[in-house]
């Protein structure tokens, strides 16, 4: 029976995983995604860890996928170009990952681990579920614990300034009335140029512009959307 | 099921993600690419912490899903800001910086 699961769930993660790589479209690829981190969720319940399992499946599959989702929705699943900088990259990238593949295998059986061919010690009913979890993290690492919640409000504050739309805002002459409309996909959008449209264009420095001092304030673009 | 198992399946898929990263140019799926390659890293530190019967190898993994929702979230802030610049979401095209 948990051979059967094992090997069900390996299959699953493994062809999510070469489904990311091989999907032209970003969409599927991030379809594919979510079939691998539920796959990789049954794995970690085979190793009886039910409270990371279920942080998977919640943050992981939940939260983080639905971001993805949303960006690759507005950003637009175009194909890739066929042209290929380096020559060769298709077929030298999978001899690279052959080969690294063969070095971490070669690293993992000739290891002198013994316990890696056992199931690991028996243990308790309680292992690895929200209150043992719940216990370490609180007791043992409350530091890393608090400092890794500074870094997800970094993260989020650092993604705000990152993604919040200031310069089209302070360099679009009609940006008053046009701000509260979520950016449409523009038509020149399927012309792409490097340099079409970047921070220097004459647009800058257009009569039309407002005072400086009527600069208008970053946050209003934001919440309208 | 042996911890070996665990292991190989989680350097295999490790090795699938890196190859992923050399061959794709967009860069929403080099993102996508990076969190097959922590999750991998994921797994084996799940099954290290099965193998040796002690629960903080899954601390370590939470604190690793945690580093991979901000990587996630910046980077993705990132791509909406190339989209808005109107530059090509293209890891080729983007190489200002190589010099």
């Amino acid at each position: 029976m948990e051979a059967v699961l094992f090997f069900g769930a390996a299959i699953g993660a493994l062809g999510g995983a070469i489904g990311v790589v091989a999907m032209r479209n970003p969409f599927y690829s991030v379809l594919a995604l979510i079939v691998h981190l539920f796959s990789l969720a049954v794995l970690f319940l085979l190793l009886s860890s039910a409270f990371v399992a279920a942080a998977q499946v919640v943050v992981y599959a939940g939260a983080v996928m639905v971001l993805y989702v949303f960006v690759v929705a507005y950003v637009g699943g175009g194909e890739e170009s066929a042209w290929e900088p380096i020559p060769g990259q298709q077929f030298l990238a999978p001899l690279l990952g052959i080969a690294l593949f063969v070095e971490l295998a070669i690293a993992i059986l000739a290891s002198s681990l013994l316990a890696l061919g056992t199931h690991g010690p028996d243990v308790k009913t309680g292992f690895g579920d929200p209150a043992a979890i719940g216990y370490l993290l609180l007791e043992k690492f409350l530091l890393p614990f608090e400092a890794s919640s500074i870094l997800l409000l970094l993260a989020a504050v650092g993604a705000i300034v990152l993604a919040a739309r200031r310069d089209e805002v302070g360099s679009d002459s009609s940006g008053s009335r046009s701000r509260g409309v979520p950016a449409e996909p523009d038509p020149t959008s399927s012309a792409w140029a490097p340099g079409a449209g970047s921070p220097g264009t004459p647009r800058d420095s257009e009569p039309g512009d407002p005072a400086p001092g009527t600069h208008p304030h970053p946050g209003e673009g934001v919440p309208a959307q | 099921m042996n911890i070996e198992w665990y292991i190989v399946l989680s350097s295999l898929l490790f090795a699938v993600g890196a190859m992923g990263i050399l061959i794709r140019r967009s860069p929403v799926v080099i993102l996508l690419c990076l969190e097959l390659m922590l999750n991998a890293g994921n797994l084996a530190l799940v099954a290290f912490s099965r193998m040796v019967g002690n629960q903080q190898g899954q601390v370590f993994a939470l604190v690793v899903m945690v580093i991979a929702a901000c990587e996630v979230v910046v980077g993705l802030g990132l791509i909406v800001a190339i989209f808005r610049r109107k530059l090509p979401l293209d890891v080729d095209e983007l190489r200002e910086l190589r010099g």
